[in-house]
Protein backbone atom coordinates (compact mmCIF):
# COMPACT_ATOMS: atom_id res chain seq x y z
CA UNK A 1 0.00 0.00 0.00
CA UNK A 2 0.98 3.60 -0.78
CA UNK A 3 0.50 6.53 0.93
CA UNK A 4 -2.21 8.04 -1.27
CA UNK A 5 -2.94 11.01 1.58
CA UNK A 6 -3.12 14.38 0.90
CA UNK A 7 -3.31 17.62 2.54
CA UNK A 8 -6.34 19.92 0.87
CA UNK A 9 -5.86 23.74 2.48
CA UNK A 10 -5.37 22.10 6.36
CA UNK A 11 -7.55 19.35 5.78
CA UNK A 12 -6.03 15.78 5.74
CA UNK A 13 -7.73 13.33 3.34
CA UNK A 14 -6.75 9.82 3.52
CA UNK A 15 -7.06 9.81 -0.56
CA UNK A 16 -7.22 12.66 -2.69
CA UNK A 17 -10.95 11.19 -4.71
CA UNK A 18 -14.15 12.94 -3.96
CA UNK A 19 -17.70 12.28 -5.15
CA UNK A 20 -18.39 15.23 -6.89
CA UNK A 21 -21.78 17.22 -6.24
CA UNK A 22 -25.07 16.74 -7.53
CA UNK A 23 -23.75 12.74 -8.71
CA UNK A 24 -24.05 11.01 -5.04
CA UNK A 25 -26.81 12.80 -3.28
CA UNK A 26 -25.82 13.27 0.40
CA UNK A 27 -23.54 9.75 0.22
CA UNK A 28 -26.73 7.47 1.55
CA UNK A 29 -27.76 5.87 -1.54
CA UNK A 30 -24.04 4.99 -2.66
CA UNK A 31 -23.64 3.74 0.77
CA UNK A 32 -26.30 0.78 -0.18
CA UNK A 33 -23.78 0.20 -3.24
CA UNK A 34 -20.48 0.16 -1.68
CA UNK A 35 -18.36 1.27 1.74
CA UNK A 36 -18.15 5.42 1.32
CA UNK A 37 -16.03 5.35 4.21
CA UNK A 38 -13.27 4.43 1.31
CA UNK A 39 -13.23 7.49 -0.26
CA UNK A 40 -11.35 10.62 0.20
CA UNK A 41 -14.48 13.09 0.80
CA UNK A 42 -17.93 13.52 -0.53
CA UNK A 43 -19.38 16.90 -1.83
CA UNK A 44 -23.01 17.23 -1.21
CA UNK A 45 -25.40 17.80 -3.73
CA UNK A 46 -26.09 21.72 -4.21
CA UNK A 47 -28.32 23.08 -0.95
CA UNK A 48 -30.02 25.97 -1.25
CA UNK A 49 -31.38 28.17 1.74
CA UNK A 50 -34.35 26.78 0.67
CA UNK A 51 -36.04 23.75 -0.48
CA UNK A 52 -35.92 23.73 -3.96
CA UNK A 53 -38.13 21.49 -6.73
CA UNK A 54 -35.74 21.94 -9.09
CA UNK A 55 -36.70 21.95 -13.00
CA UNK A 56 -39.83 20.53 -15.07
CA UNK A 57 -39.46 18.52 -18.51
CA UNK A 58 -36.37 16.14 -19.24
CA UNK A 59 -33.83 16.03 -17.37
CA UNK A 60 -31.16 13.84 -18.49
CA UNK A 61 -30.02 13.79 -21.70
CA UNK A 62 -26.85 11.19 -22.86
CA UNK A 63 -24.26 12.69 -25.64
CA UNK A 64 -21.53 10.71 -27.47
CA UNK A 65 -19.14 10.11 -24.51
CA UNK A 66 -21.00 12.65 -22.07
CA UNK A 67 -24.32 13.27 -20.17
CA UNK A 68 -26.10 16.54 -20.33
CA UNK A 69 -28.26 17.22 -17.21
CA UNK A 70 -31.11 20.15 -16.07
CA UNK A 71 -31.77 19.18 -12.80
CA UNK A 72 -31.78 22.65 -11.46
CA UNK A 73 -30.38 22.03 -7.88
CA UNK A 74 -33.10 19.99 -7.38
CA UNK A 75 -32.40 20.07 -2.98
CA UNK A 76 -34.35 19.73 0.50
CA UNK A 77 -32.64 23.11 1.41
CA UNK A 78 -29.70 23.47 3.98
CA UNK A 79 -31.75 23.48 7.34
CA UNK A 80 -32.96 19.71 6.15
CA UNK A 81 -29.78 18.56 5.44
CA UNK A 82 -28.29 20.06 8.67
CA UNK A 83 -31.04 18.62 10.31
CA UNK A 84 -30.98 14.99 8.90
CA UNK A 85 -27.59 14.20 6.94
CA UNK A 86 -24.99 16.03 8.30
CA UNK A 87 -24.23 13.95 11.07
CA UNK A 88 -24.66 10.69 9.29
CA UNK A 89 -21.87 11.60 6.89
CA UNK A 90 -19.74 12.75 9.66
CA UNK A 91 -19.90 9.22 10.57
CA UNK A 92 -18.43 8.06 7.61
CA UNK A 93 -15.27 9.10 7.94
CA UNK A 94 -14.17 10.84 5.25
CA UNK A 95 -13.86 15.00 4.71
CA UNK A 96 -17.07 16.30 4.18
CA UNK A 97 -17.34 19.09 1.54
CA UNK A 98 -20.60 21.11 1.81
CA UNK A 99 -21.78 22.53 -2.06
CA UNK A 100 -23.56 25.49 -1.48
CA UNK A 101 -25.84 26.91 -4.40
CA UNK A 102 -28.21 29.94 -4.26
CA UNK A 103 -30.78 31.76 -6.50
CA UNK A 104 -29.76 35.10 -4.93
CA UNK A 105 -26.78 36.80 -3.08
CA UNK A 106 -28.88 36.67 0.06
CA UNK A 107 -29.55 32.68 -0.62
CA UNK A 108 -25.84 32.63 -0.10
CA UNK A 109 -25.23 34.70 3.12
CA UNK A 110 -28.18 33.15 4.57
CA UNK A 111 -26.92 28.97 3.48
CA UNK A 112 -23.42 30.16 4.55
CA UNK A 113 -24.76 31.63 8.08
CA UNK A 114 -26.75 28.75 9.07
CA UNK A 115 -23.84 26.34 8.37
CA UNK A 116 -21.18 28.23 10.39
CA UNK A 117 -20.13 26.63 13.75
CA UNK A 118 -21.56 22.98 12.16
CA UNK A 119 -18.58 20.29 11.91
CA UNK A 120 -18.01 20.41 8.19
CA UNK A 121 -14.78 20.55 6.60
CA UNK A 122 -15.36 23.05 3.58
CA UNK A 123 -17.94 24.60 1.88
CA UNK A 124 -18.18 24.37 -1.66
CA UNK A 125 -19.61 28.05 -3.03
CA UNK A 126 -21.50 26.67 -6.40
CA UNK A 127 -21.34 29.83 -8.78
CA UNK A 128 -21.31 27.53 -11.37
CA UNK A 129 -24.70 25.72 -11.63
CA UNK A 130 -26.02 26.39 -15.84
CA UNK A 131 -29.43 25.16 -14.15
CA UNK A 132 -30.93 27.99 -12.67
CA UNK A 133 -32.70 30.82 -13.69
CA UNK A 134 -31.50 32.92 -11.00
CA UNK A 135 -28.08 33.20 -9.01
CA UNK A 136 -26.08 30.01 -9.88
CA UNK A 137 -23.60 30.30 -12.94
CA UNK A 138 -24.46 34.02 -13.23
CA UNK A 139 -22.52 34.87 -11.06
CA UNK A 140 -19.60 33.12 -12.41
CA UNK A 141 -18.96 34.57 -15.29
CA UNK A 142 -17.76 37.54 -14.91
CA UNK A 143 -14.50 38.27 -12.56
CA UNK A 144 -16.07 40.42 -11.11
CA UNK A 145 -19.59 39.85 -10.51
CA UNK A 146 -18.04 36.56 -9.06
CA UNK A 147 -15.71 38.96 -6.60
CA UNK A 148 -18.76 41.13 -5.15
CA UNK A 149 -20.51 37.49 -4.18
CA UNK A 150 -17.17 35.89 -3.16
CA UNK A 151 -16.04 38.58 -0.83
CA UNK A 152 -19.92 38.89 0.61
CA UNK A 153 -19.60 35.48 1.75
CA UNK A 154 -16.14 35.14 2.77
CA UNK A 155 -17.10 37.81 4.76
CA UNK A 156 -19.84 35.76 6.82
CA UNK A 157 -18.36 32.29 6.44
CA UNK A 158 -16.50 31.02 8.62
CA UNK A 159 -15.88 27.69 7.11
CA UNK A 160 -13.49 26.66 5.00
CA UNK A 161 -14.55 27.48 1.18
CA UNK A 162 -13.67 26.29 -1.77
CA UNK A 163 -15.06 28.04 -5.03
CA UNK A 164 -16.48 25.71 -7.45
CA UNK A 165 -15.91 27.55 -10.79
CA UNK A 166 -17.89 27.42 -14.16
CA UNK A 167 -16.12 26.63 -17.28
CA UNK A 168 -18.07 28.89 -18.70
CA UNK A 169 -16.37 31.62 -17.48
CA UNK A 170 -15.35 34.30 -19.56
CA UNK A 171 -11.92 34.09 -18.03
CA UNK A 172 -11.25 30.64 -15.67
CA UNK A 173 -7.60 31.99 -14.65
CA UNK A 174 -8.55 35.44 -13.33
CA UNK A 175 -11.49 34.38 -11.71
CA UNK A 176 -9.41 31.60 -9.68
CA UNK A 177 -6.72 34.38 -9.27
CA UNK A 178 -9.77 36.32 -7.74
CA UNK A 179 -11.15 33.71 -5.32
CA UNK A 180 -7.38 33.54 -3.91
CA UNK A 181 -7.17 37.14 -3.47
CA UNK A 182 -10.77 37.21 -1.40
CA UNK A 183 -9.50 34.69 0.45
CA UNK A 184 -11.22 31.18 -0.64
CA UNK A 185 -9.09 28.17 0.49
CA UNK A 186 -8.89 26.38 -2.16
CA UNK A 187 -10.80 26.10 -6.08
CA UNK A 188 -12.82 23.17 -7.58
CA UNK A 189 -13.32 22.86 -11.09
CA UNK A 190 -14.79 22.30 -14.10
CA UNK A 191 -18.35 22.18 -13.62
CA UNK A 192 -20.66 21.37 -16.36
CA UNK A 193 -20.21 23.11 -19.65
CA UNK A 194 -23.27 25.04 -21.10
CA UNK A 195 -24.80 22.95 -23.58
CA UNK A 196 -27.97 22.48 -25.80
CA UNK A 197 -29.84 19.82 -27.54
CA UNK A 198 -32.67 20.13 -30.10
CA UNK A 199 -35.60 17.72 -30.63
CA UNK A 200 -35.70 17.94 -34.33
CA UNK A 201 -39.02 16.26 -34.93
CA UNK A 202 -41.04 19.24 -32.49
CA UNK A 203 -38.58 21.49 -33.64
CA UNK A 204 -37.52 22.55 -30.16
CA UNK A 205 -34.84 22.45 -27.84
CA UNK A 206 -34.60 19.29 -25.63
CA UNK A 207 -34.48 20.97 -22.70
CA UNK A 208 -36.83 23.32 -21.12
CA UNK A 209 -34.17 26.09 -20.00
CA UNK A 210 -33.23 25.37 -23.49
CA UNK A 211 -29.76 24.97 -22.27
CA UNK A 212 -28.33 22.44 -19.78
CA UNK A 213 -24.98 21.18 -18.19
CA UNK A 214 -22.46 19.10 -20.21
CA UNK A 215 -20.53 16.76 -18.16
CA UNK A 216 -18.63 13.34 -18.20
CA UNK A 217 -15.73 12.00 -20.11
CA UNK A 218 -16.73 14.39 -23.07
CA UNK A 219 -15.51 17.03 -21.41
CA UNK A 220 -12.21 15.98 -19.83
CA UNK A 221 -9.46 17.04 -22.58
CA UNK A 222 -10.98 20.70 -21.50
CA UNK A 223 -11.22 20.41 -17.82
CA UNK A 224 -7.87 19.17 -17.74
CA UNK A 225 -6.54 22.07 -19.83
CA UNK A 226 -8.23 24.43 -17.23
CA UNK A 227 -7.05 22.80 -14.23
CA UNK A 228 -3.84 23.27 -15.62
CA UNK A 229 -3.96 26.60 -16.39
CA UNK A 230 -5.78 27.66 -13.09
CA UNK A 231 -3.28 25.57 -11.18
CA UNK A 232 -0.43 26.89 -12.81
CA UNK A 233 -1.62 30.94 -11.48
CA UNK A 234 -2.85 30.20 -8.08
CA UNK A 235 -1.05 29.32 -4.89
CA UNK A 236 -4.55 27.83 -3.54
CA UNK A 237 -5.20 24.09 -4.19
CA UNK A 238 -7.31 22.50 -6.80
CA UNK A 239 -9.97 20.22 -7.05
CA UNK A 240 -9.82 19.17 -10.48
CA UNK A 241 -12.57 17.42 -12.15
CA UNK A 242 -14.42 16.78 -15.62
CA UNK A 243 -14.57 13.66 -17.23
CA UNK A 244 -12.81 11.03 -15.02
CA UNK A 245 -13.74 8.18 -15.66
CA UNK A 246 -10.39 5.99 -14.37
CA UNK A 247 -7.48 6.36 -12.46
CA UNK A 248 -5.16 6.92 -15.52
CA UNK A 249 -7.75 10.55 -15.96
CA UNK A 250 -7.05 11.30 -11.86
CA UNK A 251 -3.34 11.05 -12.38
CA UNK A 252 -3.53 13.41 -15.09
CA UNK A 253 -5.74 15.93 -13.42
CA UNK A 254 -3.26 15.67 -10.33
CA UNK A 255 0.01 15.90 -12.62
CA UNK A 256 -1.66 18.81 -14.16
CA UNK A 257 -1.78 20.55 -10.86
CA UNK A 258 -5.09 19.88 -9.00
CA UNK A 259 -4.04 18.52 -5.17
CA UNK A 260 -7.28 16.15 -5.06
CA UNK A 261 -9.95 15.01 -7.46
CA UNK A 262 -13.88 14.86 -8.24
CA UNK A 263 -15.74 12.18 -9.86
CA UNK A 264 -19.33 12.64 -10.71
CA UNK A 265 -20.76 11.44 -13.92
CA UNK A 266 -18.77 7.92 -14.39
CA UNK A 267 -20.31 6.91 -11.24
CA UNK A 268 -23.00 6.59 -13.24
CA UNK A 269 -21.52 3.73 -15.55
CA UNK A 270 -20.37 2.20 -12.28
CA UNK A 271 -21.43 3.01 -8.68
CA UNK A 272 -18.14 2.37 -7.08
CA UNK A 273 -16.03 3.62 -9.69
CA UNK A 274 -14.64 6.00 -7.39
CA UNK A 275 -13.08 3.13 -5.48
CA UNK A 276 -11.55 1.53 -8.68
CA UNK A 277 -9.92 5.11 -9.72
CA UNK A 278 -8.31 4.96 -5.90
CA UNK A 279 -7.21 1.00 -6.27
CA UNK A 280 -5.39 2.18 -9.49
CA UNK A 281 -3.92 5.19 -7.74
CA UNK A 282 -2.96 3.07 -5.04
CA UNK A 283 -0.90 0.20 -7.84
CA UNK A 284 0.26 3.35 -9.64
CA UNK A 285 1.93 4.73 -6.85
CA UNK A 286 3.36 1.38 -6.07
CA UNK A 287 4.85 0.72 -9.50
CA UNK A 288 6.48 4.42 -9.59
CA UNK A 289 7.97 4.17 -6.12
CA UNK A 290 5.94 7.21 -4.82
CA UNK A 291 6.23 7.86 -1.21
CA UNK A 292 3.13 10.29 -1.46
CA UNK A 293 0.94 10.87 -4.36
CA UNK A 294 1.32 14.52 -3.79
CA UNK A 295 4.80 14.12 -5.73
CA UNK A 296 3.62 14.19 -9.18
CA UNK A 297 0.99 17.04 -8.43
CA UNK A 298 2.05 19.73 -10.47
CA UNK A 299 5.26 17.98 -12.15
CA UNK A 300 3.41 19.01 -15.93
CA UNK B 1 -19.97 -9.53 -14.70
CA UNK B 2 -22.72 -11.42 -15.84
CA UNK B 3 -23.26 -13.89 -18.61
CA UNK B 4 -25.94 -13.72 -21.59
CA UNK B 5 -27.81 -17.52 -22.01
CA UNK B 6 -30.14 -16.24 -24.64
CA UNK B 7 -31.01 -13.37 -26.99
CA UNK B 8 -34.45 -14.35 -28.55
CA UNK B 9 -35.79 -12.42 -31.14
CA UNK B 10 -39.76 -11.62 -30.86
CA UNK B 11 -39.99 -9.06 -33.82
CA UNK B 12 -38.46 -6.26 -35.45
CA UNK B 13 -37.92 -4.33 -32.79
CA UNK B 14 -38.81 -6.58 -29.64
CA UNK B 15 -36.35 -9.31 -27.84
CA UNK B 16 -36.10 -11.03 -24.71
CA UNK B 17 -32.54 -11.30 -23.05
CA UNK B 18 -31.37 -13.78 -20.38
CA UNK B 19 -28.67 -13.26 -18.53
CA UNK B 20 -27.47 -15.91 -15.86
CA UNK B 21 -27.37 -13.78 -12.15
CA UNK B 22 -28.33 -14.82 -9.07
CA UNK B 23 -30.73 -12.71 -7.47
CA UNK B 24 -33.77 -12.02 -5.40
CA UNK B 25 -35.49 -9.46 -7.89
CA UNK B 26 -39.43 -8.74 -7.45
CA UNK B 27 -42.10 -7.81 -9.56
CA UNK B 28 -41.91 -4.45 -10.56
CA UNK B 29 -38.10 -4.10 -9.89
CA UNK B 30 -35.62 -2.85 -12.89
CA UNK B 31 -31.91 -3.98 -13.52
CA UNK B 32 -29.15 -1.09 -15.05
CA UNK B 33 -27.35 -2.65 -17.73
CA UNK B 34 -24.50 -2.51 -19.19
CA UNK B 35 -22.68 -3.98 -22.27
CA UNK B 36 -19.57 -2.16 -23.17
CA UNK B 37 -16.85 -0.83 -21.01
CA UNK B 38 -17.46 3.48 -20.98
CA UNK B 39 -19.33 4.46 -23.73
CA UNK B 40 -22.22 5.30 -23.96
CA UNK B 41 -21.60 6.63 -20.66
CA UNK B 42 -25.02 5.56 -19.09
CA UNK B 43 -26.23 2.06 -18.19
CA UNK B 44 -29.89 1.13 -19.55
CA UNK B 45 -32.51 0.76 -16.78
CA UNK B 46 -34.82 -2.34 -18.41
CA UNK B 47 -37.50 -4.10 -15.74
CA UNK B 48 -37.63 -7.69 -14.75
CA UNK B 49 -39.48 -9.43 -17.36
CA UNK B 50 -38.95 -12.76 -15.17
CA UNK B 51 -36.36 -14.31 -12.69
CA UNK B 52 -35.91 -17.23 -10.74
CA UNK B 53 -32.85 -17.46 -8.47
CA UNK B 54 -30.15 -18.03 -11.17
CA UNK B 55 -31.64 -16.00 -14.14
CA UNK B 56 -32.93 -12.68 -15.04
CA UNK B 57 -34.85 -12.09 -18.37
CA UNK B 58 -35.17 -8.49 -20.05
CA UNK B 59 -38.12 -7.61 -22.41
CA UNK B 60 -36.55 -4.92 -24.46
CA UNK B 61 -37.48 -2.85 -27.76
CA UNK B 62 -34.94 -1.37 -29.52
CA UNK B 63 -35.25 1.98 -28.93
CA UNK B 64 -31.51 3.43 -29.14
CA UNK B 65 -27.91 2.72 -28.86
CA UNK B 66 -27.80 1.04 -25.93
CA UNK B 67 -30.60 -1.38 -26.62
CA UNK B 68 -29.26 -1.71 -30.21
CA UNK B 69 -26.85 -3.38 -28.47
CA UNK B 70 -28.41 -5.37 -26.19
CA UNK B 71 -30.23 -6.74 -29.24
CA UNK B 72 -26.91 -8.16 -30.85
CA UNK B 73 -25.74 -9.64 -27.79
CA UNK B 74 -24.78 -13.81 -28.32
CA UNK B 75 -24.89 -16.41 -25.49
CA UNK B 76 -22.02 -16.47 -23.81
CA UNK B 77 -21.59 -12.38 -24.23
CA UNK B 78 -20.72 -10.89 -21.11
CA UNK B 79 -23.11 -8.05 -19.53
CA UNK B 80 -23.50 -6.15 -16.36
CA UNK B 81 -26.23 -6.04 -14.08
CA UNK B 82 -26.87 -3.63 -11.46
CA UNK B 83 -29.63 -3.78 -9.09
CA UNK B 84 -32.06 -5.17 -8.37
CA UNK B 85 -33.46 -1.56 -8.14
CA UNK B 86 -36.34 0.14 -6.83
CA UNK B 87 -40.03 -0.10 -5.63
CA UNK B 88 -41.91 -3.00 -7.39
CA UNK B 89 -45.76 -3.99 -7.41
CA UNK B 90 -46.96 -5.11 -3.61
CA UNK B 91 -48.05 -8.61 -3.16
CA UNK B 92 -51.52 -7.97 -3.76
CA UNK B 93 -54.13 -10.47 -3.20
CA UNK B 94 -58.03 -11.40 -4.96
CA UNK B 95 -59.32 -10.22 -8.25
CA UNK B 96 -55.90 -8.97 -9.93
CA UNK B 97 -56.03 -6.89 -13.57
CA UNK B 98 -52.54 -6.14 -15.16
CA UNK B 99 -52.66 -3.97 -17.78
CA UNK B 100 -49.92 -3.31 -20.25
CA UNK B 101 -48.81 -1.07 -23.51
CA UNK B 102 -46.32 -1.90 -25.66
CA UNK B 103 -43.05 -2.42 -23.93
CA UNK B 104 -45.49 -1.99 -20.87
CA UNK B 105 -46.18 -5.15 -21.06
CA UNK B 106 -42.58 -6.36 -19.66
CA UNK B 107 -42.93 -6.32 -15.58
CA UNK B 108 -46.39 -8.19 -16.08
CA UNK B 109 -45.70 -11.39 -16.76
CA UNK B 110 -43.54 -11.71 -13.65
CA UNK B 111 -45.75 -9.86 -11.66
CA UNK B 112 -48.59 -12.33 -12.66
CA UNK B 113 -46.49 -15.56 -11.96
CA UNK B 114 -46.15 -14.15 -8.38
CA UNK B 115 -49.58 -13.23 -7.75
CA UNK B 116 -50.68 -16.76 -8.98
CA UNK B 117 -48.67 -17.91 -6.18
CA UNK B 118 -51.15 -17.37 -3.89
CA UNK B 119 -54.04 -19.78 -5.62
CA UNK B 120 -56.78 -17.93 -4.30
CA UNK B 121 -56.28 -15.12 -6.05
CA UNK B 122 -57.44 -14.16 -10.01
CA UNK B 123 -54.90 -12.48 -12.29
CA UNK B 124 -56.58 -11.10 -15.74
CA UNK B 125 -54.42 -9.32 -18.38
CA UNK B 126 -54.86 -7.12 -20.24
CA UNK B 127 -52.49 -6.67 -23.12
CA UNK B 128 -52.34 -3.36 -25.92
CA UNK B 129 -50.03 -3.21 -28.75
CA UNK B 130 -49.73 -0.55 -31.23
CA UNK B 131 -48.67 -3.33 -34.17
CA UNK B 132 -47.40 -6.75 -33.75
CA UNK B 133 -48.64 -8.25 -30.66
CA UNK B 134 -46.24 -11.25 -29.02
CA UNK B 135 -46.14 -13.50 -26.20
CA UNK B 136 -49.68 -14.53 -26.29
CA UNK B 137 -48.94 -18.43 -25.49
CA UNK B 138 -46.89 -17.01 -22.55
CA UNK B 139 -49.00 -14.24 -20.86
CA UNK B 140 -51.60 -17.22 -21.39
CA UNK B 141 -49.80 -19.47 -19.22
CA UNK B 142 -49.02 -17.22 -16.29
CA UNK B 143 -52.64 -15.89 -16.04
CA UNK B 144 -56.25 -16.56 -15.21
CA UNK B 145 -57.18 -14.59 -18.71
CA UNK B 146 -55.93 -13.07 -21.23
CA UNK B 147 -57.12 -10.38 -23.14
CA UNK B 148 -55.26 -8.44 -26.34
CA UNK B 149 -56.38 -5.16 -28.03
CA UNK B 150 -54.23 -4.77 -30.97
CA UNK B 151 -54.09 -1.24 -32.60
CA UNK B 152 -57.02 -0.10 -30.13
CA UNK B 153 -56.88 1.20 -26.27
CA UNK B 154 -56.39 -1.55 -23.96
CA UNK B 155 -58.33 0.47 -21.55
CA UNK B 156 -61.56 0.19 -23.30
CA UNK B 157 -61.46 -3.68 -22.62
CA UNK B 158 -61.40 -3.25 -18.50
CA UNK B 159 -64.27 -2.95 -16.14
CA UNK B 160 -61.96 -1.71 -13.02
CA UNK B 161 -65.03 -2.12 -10.62
CA UNK B 162 -64.65 -5.84 -10.50
CA UNK B 163 -61.04 -5.67 -9.66
CA UNK B 164 -59.70 -5.39 -6.38
CA UNK B 165 -56.00 -4.44 -7.25
CA UNK B 166 -54.92 -3.21 -10.92
CA UNK B 167 -51.24 -3.16 -11.74
CA UNK B 168 -50.69 -0.99 -15.04
CA UNK B 169 -47.74 -0.18 -16.85
CA UNK B 170 -46.93 1.25 -20.27
CA UNK B 171 -47.40 4.80 -21.88
CA UNK B 172 -48.20 7.05 -19.85
CA UNK B 173 -51.34 8.36 -21.10
CA UNK B 174 -52.81 4.60 -21.23
CA UNK B 175 -51.94 4.83 -17.16
CA UNK B 176 -54.03 7.99 -17.00
CA UNK B 177 -56.75 7.36 -18.87
CA UNK B 178 -56.72 3.91 -16.69
CA UNK B 179 -56.57 6.09 -13.79
CA UNK B 180 -59.86 8.08 -14.76
CA UNK B 181 -61.71 5.46 -15.73
CA UNK B 182 -60.98 4.12 -11.92
CA UNK B 183 -61.90 7.18 -10.92
CA UNK B 184 -64.90 7.50 -12.94
CA UNK B 185 -66.71 4.48 -12.14
CA UNK B 186 -65.65 4.46 -8.20
CA UNK B 187 -63.26 1.33 -8.79
CA UNK B 188 -62.45 0.32 -4.95
CA UNK B 189 -59.42 -0.74 -6.62
CA UNK B 190 -55.47 -0.22 -5.18
CA UNK B 191 -54.41 1.02 -8.52
CA UNK B 192 -50.58 0.95 -9.23
CA UNK B 193 -48.54 2.79 -11.94
CA UNK B 194 -45.04 2.13 -13.44
CA UNK B 195 -43.47 5.13 -14.53
CA UNK B 196 -40.58 5.24 -16.93
CA UNK B 197 -38.29 8.21 -16.72
CA UNK B 198 -34.81 9.03 -18.27
CA UNK B 199 -31.92 7.46 -15.75
CA UNK B 200 -28.90 8.22 -14.45
CA UNK B 201 -27.30 6.61 -11.49
CA UNK B 202 -30.43 4.67 -11.00
CA UNK B 203 -29.87 4.69 -7.82
CA UNK B 204 -31.33 7.58 -6.38
CA UNK B 205 -28.51 9.82 -5.71
CA UNK B 206 -28.78 12.34 -9.07
CA UNK B 207 -32.31 13.40 -9.04
CA UNK B 208 -32.35 13.38 -13.07
CA UNK B 209 -35.47 10.81 -12.66
CA UNK B 210 -37.55 12.76 -10.17
CA UNK B 211 -41.63 13.68 -11.20
CA UNK B 212 -43.78 15.49 -9.51
CA UNK B 213 -46.57 13.69 -6.90
CA UNK B 214 -49.12 14.56 -4.33
CA UNK B 215 -46.11 14.23 -2.20
CA UNK B 216 -43.70 16.53 -3.53
CA UNK B 217 -41.18 15.31 -6.32
CA UNK B 218 -40.13 11.65 -5.92
CA UNK B 219 -37.29 9.46 -7.56
CA UNK B 220 -38.87 7.10 -10.09
CA UNK B 221 -35.87 4.94 -9.45
CA UNK B 222 -35.88 4.85 -6.04
CA UNK B 223 -39.04 5.70 -4.36
CA UNK B 224 -40.52 3.62 -7.53
CA UNK B 225 -40.61 2.85 -10.94
CA UNK B 226 -44.16 1.60 -9.24
CA UNK B 227 -46.36 4.53 -7.20
CA UNK B 228 -50.19 4.26 -6.28
CA UNK B 229 -51.63 6.10 -9.12
CA UNK B 230 -53.73 8.71 -7.15
CA UNK B 231 -49.86 9.44 -6.14
CA UNK B 232 -48.87 10.28 -9.76
CA UNK B 233 -51.84 11.35 -11.06
CA UNK B 234 -53.07 13.39 -8.27
CA UNK B 235 -54.32 16.51 -10.61
CA UNK B 236 -57.04 14.12 -12.40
Amino acid sequence: MSDLHVNFAGVEMKNPVVLASGTCGFGREFAEQFDIGRLGGISSKGLTLHPCPGNTGIRIWETPSGVMNSVGLENPGVQHFIDSDLDWINRQGLVNIVNLGGHSLEDYLEGAKMLNGKKIDFVELNISCPNVKEGGMNFGVKTETARSVVRRVRAVCKQKMIVKLSPNAEDIVSLARMCEEEGAEGVSLVNTFLAMAIDIRQRRPVFQNGYAGLSGPAIKPIALRMVHQVAHAVSIPVMGMGGISCWQDAVEFLMAGATAVQVGTASFMKPDIALDIIGGLDAYAEQNHLERIGEICGIV
Amino acid sequence: MATVLENRKLTKDFFILKVKQRNSASMGQFYMLRAWDRFPVLSRPISVHDADRECVSFLCKIVGQGTERFAALHPGDDIVLNGPYGNGYPQEHGKIALVGGGTGVAPLYFAAKALKKDPASTVDLFLGFSGEEMLRREFEAVGDSLTVNVGGFITDDIHPSEYDAIFSCGPEVMMRVLWKKCKAEQARARVYVSMEQRMACGVGACLGCTIPTASGRRRVCKDGPVFRAEEVFFHE
